[in-house]
């Protein structure tokens, strides 16, 4: 296992983590742009970007590119998040060139106004199927009432009014602003030839010109709330909980994943045992979701309707005791093995891997192997998960439920 | 990497099929026990999936609490589902804890409290679940297609029927485990970093003394109405389409699997590109190939805005009924070059592997290497497909509809 990189003269960045006993490889151009960068007028347009980049290239038709991914039987894929869009791809080794060549041909997209008009409508199917879907939108709704104006509140998706609304040329304009190749790392893992992979990529990505890189991070201020969506024909009903957490480049964010896994893991947490075991919930989690300048810890309950006030009662009482008593050492115990066994399964697949490469390199600058990881997920204490529970507290953030309730009680 | 697949029968019927798997860490299992949703009596839909939620409160010498304790300390990420002939428990962690995993998921099949000051809270968390499918539109239109599309009692949901979750007794409980969890039929799928002689010394000092049981008769009768509409208050209609096809056992069945490829799985498929692509038409669209041991079916489904579903009916009937005309040799290339970088990747997982090798033998009583089954997709022709899709095409079609409005198909309103 070797981590190389290299940066090309127009700024945009190759990494990997090169393991010759691999039998597959991943690859994936992380483009640092999401809905955070967006405007009221472009709302949703990384989202759509993203699949417009499958819609051809001056020397490729959509159908070219589609096809020729799938004659090399790719595993590909793409998504949007708040802050970056990546495009990624696994293949056998042998098809590791030509990929990259496909993945870098369309990350110059055409944008023809043809395809932009027929993926209109896809985009908009997207968005109502999610409508008709749990949490039926209360989750843009919360990141909405939590962060106030901030970029990180806005929707990735968009509206369908939002997307209508949408000209070619704006997001045109949105793409020579923000898919310059500073702004793009090119990460890989698996079996990998890194010194012919950053020959393809200077070929492919070297003649891009440089452009504006970075964005403005605003500082976030978590507004506190709570608030009822009714949806009458929903059977359950669905509670979203949003606050700040430690960020993408805070130490702090190893002991605030374990505290989440501590407190709200699918399996032997405290949610578990409070919620889950007792069939007083469906589902009921906590997650922590690193970004730049900012985190998320984002809680997530399903019960029935009769059960909804209680169980939120429950919740906030499980993080006021935690911001008071702490963990026990045996929890921490669990916890860990519990992650250290995710990463290790994980890291035995080139796709698992290339995710956290390609992210520590974007948000931080920085290589992490398994072993870096597992040992810091080790060396964390009760006393730091205690340090980031009083700099984060859980009991406080806005809170969104939907469902076929009109009144819930707020939890105190 | 795939080497060669060592399998043990004990005297008790209980199968071990383990695949080493060089260069890994971990080390998956796959339990399937031969409980399924069709060993549920006719009006009892459900028992099986209650009876497993019990048996997971406690087994052996620990309740509940240790049970899920002593698991999430060995790092075991695990999992219990609950299909039409099996019910399968599984596990994947660090290969060293593999034996200590075994052992405890082993007593949840052989020695289960099934503690009756328990059986509230399994019976809330059914309720849950019940509740949360019936929140998810595309779900709830594949469940009432798998039900419709088999005959009984194969294709239930596992979920069960909301009645008899709600009045079951811990007795039921407890005569449905006796009668049911038994070791002829189970099949115990291992994969990656283990010692073959190791393994099955471990296995036989976990089940050699448990004693076979009967095996239940299936008595199949005929499935619900073929064409169905279900009101529902959405912007999207979820389009759901099933025609039968042959199992995995049959010799026809990669010539029919290779058929369905060509109809989904890539962007460049005939589904994607004619209804996405061309159209606009949905986001969501896609068509898979389910087996059971003795048939199989394909599942094509759906979801689009409600003035545009019949349209979308539309065109994915037409191109089921295009499919006899044959494929191209361009679309089993890379059908072929899938599912190699498929079967590679599999190679790279214990978990996969585990399962795949346990399904594997209960369809053909032996598992096969990932080398066999590239070969039997080398030897896919394009002429081989083409023929068996004129003698097979896709038709005899079960259609369920969930949205505002129905949508018309000939013969008949869904």
């Amino acid at each position: 296992m070797e981590f190389r990189k290299a940066t090309l003269d127009n700024g945009l960045e190759v990494v990997a983590e090169c393991n010759d006993l691999a039998h597959s490889a991943a690859v994936g151009f992380f483009v640092q742009t999401g809905s955070r960068d967006e405007s009221s007028d472009t709302a949703g347009v990384s989202h759509f970007l993203e699949h417009m980049l499958f819609k051809g290239t001056p020397r490729r038709t959509a159908d070219d590119v589609n096809r020729e991914f799938d004659e090399m039987g790719a595993h590909y894929n793409a998504f949007t998040s708040e802050e970056n869009t990546v495009f990624y791809a696994a293949v056998l080794p042998e098809f590791v060139d030509r990929v990259v060549e496909l993945l870098g041909d369309i990350m110059r997209p055409s944008l023809r106004q043809a395809d932009f008009e027929t993926e209109k409508q896809v985009i908009i199917e997207e968005i109502r199927m999610y409508e008709d879907q749990p949490p039926f939108g209360a989750d843009d709704k919360c990141k909405a009432a939590c962060f106030g104006d901030h970029p990180l509140a806005q929707s990735v998706l968009g509206t369908v009014g939002s997307i209508e609304a949408l000209s070619v040329d704006a997001m045109r304009g949105y793409f020579q602003r923000r898919y310059s190749p500073g702004n793009v790392v090119l990460a890989a893992s698996g079996r990998i030839d890194f010194d012919a992979l950053v020959d393809r990529v200077q070929r492919c990505c070297g003649p891009w010109e440089s452009g504006p890189t970075g964005r403005i991070v605003e500082p976030v201020v978590a507004q506190h709330g709570f608030h009822i969506l009714n949806k009458e024909a929903a059977a359950q009903q669905y509670t979203i909980g949003l606050t700040t957490g430690p960020s993408a480049t805070d130490d702090d964010r190893f002991p605030a994943k374990l505290a989440a896994t501590i407190l709200g893991d699918d399996s032997g947490s405290r949610f578990y045992w409070e919620l889950i075991d007792p069939g007083l919930a469906e589902h009921a989690s906590l997650g922590h979701y690193d970004y730049e300048g900012c985190g998320m810890y984002i809680t997530y309950l399903s019960c029935d309707p009769p059960h909804a006030a209680d169980n939120l009662q429950r919740i906030f009482d499980i993080y006021r005791q935690v911001e008071t008593d702490g963990v026990t050492p045996a929890e921490l115990a669990q916890a860990k093995s519990k992650i250290t066994s995710r990463v290790v399964l994980s890291g035995e697949r080139p796709r698992g891997r290339l995710f956290a490469v390609g992210s520590d390199w974007t948000q931080r600058r920085q290589y992490r192997s398994v072993r870096d990881d597992l040992d810091t997920v080790a060396s964390v204490t009760p006393e730091q998960i205690a340090a980031v529970l009083a700099r984060h507290p859980l009991s406080r953030g806005t809170t969104v439920t939907v469902g076929p309730l009109v009144e819930v009680a707020e939890p105190s | 990497m795939s080497e060669s697949i060592r399998s043990h029968t004990f005297s008790n019927g209980l199968v071990l099929v383990a695949e080493p798997m060089a260069g890994l860490e971990s080390a998956a299992f796959t339990f399937l026990v031969p409980v399924g949703c069709v060993c549920d009596p006719a009006d009892r839909g459900g028992l099986s999936s209650f009876t497993c939620e019990m048996a997971l409160r406690g087994a052996g010498p620990r309740d509940s609490h240790q049970f899920v304790l002593d698991l999430d300390n060995l790092g075991v990420e695990r999992g219990e589902s609950v299909f039409d002939s099996h019910t399968s428990f599984s596990g994947a962690t660090v290969a060293e804890n593999m034996p200590r995993a075994l052992a405890i998921v082993t007593d949840v099949l052989r020695r289960p409290h099934l503690p009756a000051d328990q059986l509230e809270a399994g019976r809330q968390m059914m309720l849950q679940e019940w509740r949360a499918v019936a929140d998810e539109p595309s779900q709830r239109a594949m469940i009432e297609l798998r039900r419709r599309h088999y005959p009984k009692p194969w294709g239930r949901p596992s979920q069960g029927e909301l009645e008899v979750i709600e009045s079951v007794d811990i007795d039921e409980i407890r005569r449905h485990f006796a009668g049911m969890y038994r070791p002829n039929g189970t099949i115990l799928g291992v994969a990656g970093r283990f010692d073959w002689e190791q393994l099955k010394d471990t296995v036989a000092g976990l089940i050699d003394d448990w004693q076979p049981n009967q095996t239940p008769e299936i008595v199949e009768q005929a499935g619900g109405s073929r064409l169905e509409h279900f009101p529902h208050d959405s912007n999207q209609t979820q389009i759901a389409v099933a025609y039968p096809s042959v199992p995995y056992g049959h010799d026809d069945y990669f010539r029919a699997w290779g058929s369905v490829g060509v109809l989904s799985g890539g962007m460049s498929c005939r589904f994607f590109t004619e209804i996405r692509e061309r159209r606009g038409l949905c986001y969501s669209v896609g068509a898979t190939y389910h087996s059971l041991r003795h048939r199989g079916g394909v599942f094509c489904h759906a979801g689009t805005s409600a003035d545009r579903a019949q349209e979308t009916l539309d065109v994915m009937l037409a191109e089921l009924a295009r499919l006899p005309q044959g494929i191209e040799e361009h679309e089993l290339d890379r059908l072929k070059a899938r599912i190699k970088s498929s079967l590679v990747m599999q190679g790279e997982s214990s978990s996969a592997r585990s399962s795949a090798v346990a399904r594997d033998w209960y369809h053909l009583g032996h598992a096969r290497t990932l080398e066999e089954l590239g070969r039997l997709v080398d030897e896919l022709t394009r002429s081989a497909i083409n023929d068996y899709v004129a003698a097979h095409p896709p038709g005899d079609y079960t259609i369920v509809t969930l949205g505002p409005h129905p949508l018309e198909v000939d013969g008949g309103v869904s």
